[in-house]
């Protein structure tokens, strides 16, 4: 009999084509969540019927910020909170690519903020995947736009007392028409929900919850990772279709997760070709979906 | 597993088996796979990795049904699943003690 | 290479130096600009907005200067030649994401239209007080371009010129014009499409897999690659090797920062671009730029009648300066006279450059207007005791 299995062992882990393999391993914390985050998009990617040529990906500042360096797609590590006007231009500039920003709760809600905003109330076409680990991590754990109220941080020693946003509710208030909410721990649902936002058009919102082991949960004495992933277990409700207005995160408390919104509405491009169409008729020449680029 | 009756479809139905294969150098021990496998057949080992944490490791041969948890889960792309069809070959392989276990030598 | 010619708009023209500097980003073939209304500079935006339905540019107004930079920076990766228009404060604004297009070596152009400063300053009233913030506004060492026109017909010519000197150098080029030329309405010529020269984005030729983004082979720029054309490349603004990785070590930042500097400063002398008039056996050269250089010409008429020997040296292309000129001129001459609006900015550069052989004396003027040529004249006059 033999004792080779009938399938050969492979060499490598079955993502890798989606990474940079050169530079793994990566520089994130043991127990941080952001890995799982980006096996679970490189997974939906497969699973999806993206051109991974056309497919481009920015990231801003921060731990969630190093994401496009480790993803082998046409690669932005840009400046602090402007991936979003970013990837803007990359899609104006090529209508046809389709772009993805992957970036953390400080880059894209605290000095990313009003970048976000306008994104999502042109619709403009870009899915925005930010993961909201409450604080921002490679600075060394300081308050976050995302923080809940009493929890610590470096520059909050004695709890934090500032509001956090409700992202969900604030990407939908804006207008982003596919928005939701996911914890790491949530692999199957949130690669699905993925693969929903890769198929939608306009401005697709989804956040990730991910525990910040050397951070957040060592400054709030959480334990560490593997405690927080626990406490999603415990903690996270799905409540599809929620109104948005209703899902804070507390400290601690319940986090809920689903798809909260998921309309059709016309992007800023599909809005920008109907209008000029009809206001300048044959004089309109959109530009190329392959884009500005002048050649001969 | 016990029925109460037998199934209509029972020749039908087969679990899946997998293996797991661990990329012990990449591995940061955070235990993710080691909780979360339903099938329980991961746990922490007492050996170290080139850096200085455990890896996990197979403890129920046989008993992995593929399901791919592990892989989704690791946030260091150091664990996944393969389909193993063969099971005498499975059996075989974990009786002649040949660890499922793949060091990962090279450089990577 | 020929530009596109549903951008060049032949034909003699009557129009102010922002609408030619928007019609010369057009003939140029910048197909994508994002901006954010200031005075004095929207209305090159206001132009551009009007006329790029008509040949498949795309115009957006951004929600601030931040985000138009960063659209800018974003969208020169798609191979479409971008541009973004602003005046003092917005100029601040965007100076991080400038330092993030000299880093990732992104052909780009930013228009300033300079305003009185600082702060809010003089809104609808002409400045030249942004010139040295253009070369070291950002933080970090970098060198880049940068042009002064001083007439609407030189906003149309020498916007061509910013284009083709950022797509040659790989680097952003600042375009500072001044309210003053801004706003005055004059002739400007603009040739058949055919009679335009553009240096198109240089795309590698190698194949994806072979290509790295950061290489040069001996060559002073690396070759580029567009955004969805299957290259899988990586850009940072870190610290970064040929990959395009980043790589936080000493010794690539000496490499590569290094090598930033020398793009420009080893090959200056084909960039630098100056006009003389009069240089041989003056006495004392007059050193100006923008609208300054007319105001200037005047006096140095004036200057003339009373008999000084004086000679102009106008700067268009003001950074990289032309320090080798002025070195050399330093040794022959009595002394410079350079004004501008503003209380001393190029003036630091003449006084650096003629290392003590000739005093550089300024004229300044704090902003608002123009300068009385009769002060430049005096100016003149008493430096060529």
């Amino acid at each position: 009999m033999s004792t080779k299995s009938q399938n050969t062992v492979p060499e490598e882990h079955p993502i890798a084509p989606f990474l940079r393999m050169d530079r793994m391993p990566h520089i994130w914390c043991p127990t941080c969540g952001i890995g799982t985050i980006v096996k679970c998009f490189a997974t939906a990617l497969d699973e999806s019927d993206v051109d991974l040529d056309k497919t481009a990906i920015v990231s801003g500042i921060g731990c969630t910020g190093r994401v496009a360096g480790y993803m082998n797609l046409d690669a932005f590590h840009s400046t602090h909170g402007r991936a979003i006007p970013f990837a803007t231009g990359l899609k104006l500039g090529r209508p046809e690519l389709q772009v993805v920003v992957f970036s953390g709760d400080g880059d894209l809600s605290g000095i990313g903020g009003n970048h976000f905003i306008h994104a999502a109330r042109r619709n403009m076409d870009i899915l925005v995947i930010l993961v909201n680990n409450f604080i921002y991590g490679m600075t060394g754990g300081q308050n976050a736009p995302t923080t809940p109220l009493t929890a610590r941080s470096s520059t909050m020693p004695f709890g934090n007392f500032e509001r956090p946003f409700n992202l969900p509710y604030l990407a939908a208030s804006c207008g982003a028409t596919f928005v939701a909410r996911w914890t790491c721990l949530h692999i199957r649902r949130l690669t699905k929900c993925i693969r929903m936002a890769l198929r939608h058009k306009g401005f697709r919102f989804i956040e990730v919850i991910a525990p910040c082991s050397t951070l957040y949960a060592r400054l709030n004495r959480l334990g560490s990772g593997l405690d927080l992933m626990r406490f999603y277990h415990d903690e996270a409700e799905i409540r599809h279709g929620a109104d948005t207005r209703e899902i804070d995160i507390g400290f601690q408390d319940r986090i809920v997760c689903g798809n909260f919104v998921d309309e059709e509405r016309p992007t800023y491009l599909d809005m920008m070709h109907s209008h000029y169409g009809e206001v300048l008729g044959d004089r309109y020449v959109p530009m190329d979906p392959e884009g500005g680029w002048l050649h001969d | 597993m016990r029925y109460w009756r037998k199934p209509l479809d029972i020749d039908q139905v087969t679990v899946p088996h997998g293996r797991v294969v661990i990329i012990d150098d990449r591995c940061k021990g955070c235990a993710f796979c080691v909780e979360y496998c339903p099938k329980d057949v991961l746990v922490m080992s007492e050996e170290f990795n080139r850096k200085g944490y455990h890896p996990p490791e197979v403890v129920k041969d046989g008993e992995c049904v593929n399901c791919n948890l592990c892989e989704m889960i690791c946030p260091d792309f150091a664990i996944f699943c393969v389909a193993s069809d063969d099971e005498e070959a499975a059996a075989a392989i974990a009786a002649q003690g040949v660890s499922d276990e793949q060091d990962e030598g090279g450089p990577n | 290479m020929k530009t596109d010619p549903a951008g060049v708009l032949t034909g003699v023209h009557y129009l102010d130096g922002d609408y030619a500097c928007g019609e010369g980003a057009m003939a140029a073939g910048c197909r994508f600009v994002a901006g954010y209304p200031i005075t004095p500079s929207t209305e090159v935006v206001e132009r551009i907005s009007q006329r790029f339905p008509m040949m498949g540019g795309t115009f957006i107004q951004m929600e601030d200067e931040l985000a138009s930079m960063a659209a800018v920076a974003g969208g020169a990766w798609t191979g479409t030649k971008c541009m973004t228009v602003t005046s003092g404060p917005g100029f601040s604004l965007m100076m991080e994401n400038i330092g993030l297009a000299t880093m990732m070596e992104t052909p780009c152009v930013v228009v300033n239209v300079q305003r009185g400063g600082p702060s809010t300053g003089l809104p609808t009233m002409v400045g030249q007080a942004d010139m040295m913030q253009a070369r070291w506004g950002s933080h970090g060492d970098y060198e880049l371009i940068a042009l002064s026109p001083q007439s609407p017909q030189e906003a149309f010519d020498l916007m061509i010129d910013a284009f083709n000197l950022s797509e040659t150098w790989r680097v952003p080029v600042m375009f500072m014009m001044d309210e003053c030329v801004g706003h005055m309405t004059e002739k400007v010529v603009i040739p058949p499409a055919d009679d335009i020269d553009v240096v198109p984005r240089k795309l590698t030729e190698k194949k994806p897999g072979e290509y790295l983004p950061y290489e040069v082979n001996g060559r002073p720029v690396p070759e580029m690659v567009r955004a969805g054309d299957g290259y899988r490349f990586h850009t940072t603004g870190l610290t970064h090797d040929e990959r395009g990785y980043p790589a936080m070590t000493v010794e690539c930042q000496e490499e590569s920062v290094s090598r930033l500097l020398d793009k420009i400063r080893l090959n200056a002398d084909q960039i630098i671009h100056i006009e003389e008039e009069d240089v041989e056996g003056a006495d004392v050269v007059v050193v100006a730029y923008g609208i300054t250089a007319r105001v200037a010409r005047m006096a140095i008429d004036m200057a003339r009648a009373e008999g000084v020997k004086v000679g102009f040296l106008r700067l268009i292309v003001v950074w990289p300066f032309p320090e080798e000129r002025i070195r050399e001129l330093a040794k022959e001459i009595k002394a410079f006279v350079v004004p501008e609006i503003n209380y001393g900015q190029m003036v630091l550069e003449v006084e650096r450059c003629a290392f003590g052989q000739a005093p550089a004396i300024l004229v300044p003027h704090g902003g608002g207007g123009v300068h009385d040529p009769a002060d430049i004249c005096k100016a003149i006059v008493e430096a060529a005791r």
